[in-house]
């Protein structure tokens, strides 16, 4: 009973899922910590560590950059896959809209923050 | 000393006269160490000898017996009615399939789907019988042994919700069955069956739910298999071009 099967192209969405998935558990919850509670309550780091100049320069730096980029693309393709994969399971199975919608977002996210991430400067 | 008694609602359907499946309860004598099985079994011996539904060994060997027993999965042989008692208990043919008659619900999809992974071994290299046996270490044992234990019951598929969302999913039990041959050392029919893992119809259906896994009555672990070959394939997917050959197209 051999029939003809589709490869299903899964493991590339699936990939960025897991990746961003790893990422977002790992660095998640302590940049939520720094960036929502530390810095504006003051608590354990200086004032100024979220100052606009300090940012910049992190935002210049090729470590600072790769951060940055992979922390913004990686999240927003985990939770366009979550998302896509949440409406199929609630019964709405808008195929390849639902589809493009969700990882055309992702998509888009991820050119913006190469784009500002370049136009920034070095 | 009045007998004590335990309701079952069993979910009826006959094809030939009814439009759609309905409740019945019927009013079952109850003992301590009576199953859900005896239970419907007494529905059909003394109260309505039209019931449908499957059972053989009545010791979660045969994997027959499965039904929806308050919406969970259970091989309703090893599920016994002093859980309830002395509410009412709800029996449903198993989820996801579509209905025979009554309790009994159609594997047609499930065997295809089981023959369709080639579910024995295909040797990598044919021996002749004074070469003897294939030998295997504890460790190539154990590779695949947990996998082996399916009884087929399907209460995976009754709980997955991917299979109910699409039936053409190979679905937990098959994707086990393959894995078991799969890592089996002789076995060499791994490509091909891995083109059905990579299909659509494969192995990214399922949202790592987990819910299979743990209705299994054999500790099977389909939910591990299933993720295990998410990991192959992915792996398969990006690497095939760099391969020799490549793995499955
Ligand atoms: S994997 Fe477990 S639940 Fe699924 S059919 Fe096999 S024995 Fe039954
Ligand atoms: S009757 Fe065989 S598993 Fe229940």
């Amino acid at each position: 009973m051999k029939q003809e099967r589709k490869r299903s192209n899964a493991p590339i969405f699936w990939a960025l899922f897991g990746a961003g998935g790893m990422l977002s558990a790992l660095f998640g919850p302590m940049l939520v910590f720094i960036t929502g509670l530390a810095v504006p309550l003051g608590l354990l780091l200086p004032a100024d560590t979220m100052s606009y100049p300090h940012m910049l320069a992190f935002a210049r730096n090729w470590l600072g950059k790769g951060f940055i980029f992979a922390i913004i693309a990686l999240f927003l393709w985990h939770a366009a896959h979550r998302i896509f994969h949440s409406l199929h399971d609630i019964g709405i199975h808008a195929g390849t809209g639902a589809k493009l919608i969700c990882y055309g977002l992702a998509m888009l996210g991820t050119v913006l923050a190469a784009y500002a991430l370049l136009a920034i400067g070095f | 000393m009045a007998e004590k008694t335990i309701e079952i609602e069993v979910l009826r359907y006959h094809p030939e006269k009814d439009r759609e499946p309905h409740r019945q309860v019927f009013e079952v004598p109850f003992t301590d160490d009576m199953s859900v099985l005896q239970g419907v079994q007494y529905i059909k011996d003394y109260l309505d000898g039209s019931l449908s539904f499957r059972w053989s060994c009545r010791m979660a060997i045969c994997g027959s017996c499965g039904m929806m027993i308050n919406g969970i999965p259970s091989l309703s042989c090893q599920t016994f009615l002093r859980d309830y008692y002395p509410a009412r208990v709800r029996v449903e043919a198993l989820s996801h399939f579509p209905i025979e008659r009554d309790l009994v619900i159609s594997m047609d999809g499930f065997i295809e789907k089981l023959e369709s992974i080639q579910p024995y071994i295909i040797p990598k290299e044919p021996r002749t019988l004074e070469q003897g046996e294939y030998l295997q270490t504890p460790e190539q044992l154990d590779a695949y042994e947990q996998f082996s234990s399916c009884i087929n019951c399907l209460l995976c598929y009754a709980a997955c919700p991917q299979f109910g969302l699409n039936p053409d999913f190979v679905g937990p039990a098959a994707i086990a069955l393959l894995h078991r041959y799969n890592v089996d050392s002789r076995d060499g029919a791994k490509a091909e069956r891995m083109e059905l893992v990579n299909s659509e119809e494969g192995v990214f259906n399922c949202t790592a739910v987990g819910y299979c896994s743990e209705v299994c009555p054999k500790h099977v672990d389909p939910a591990n298999a299933v993720n295990q070959n998410k990991t192959n394939s992915a792996a398969d997917y990006f690497l095939r071009f760099l391969a020799p050959k490549g793995g499955a197209k």
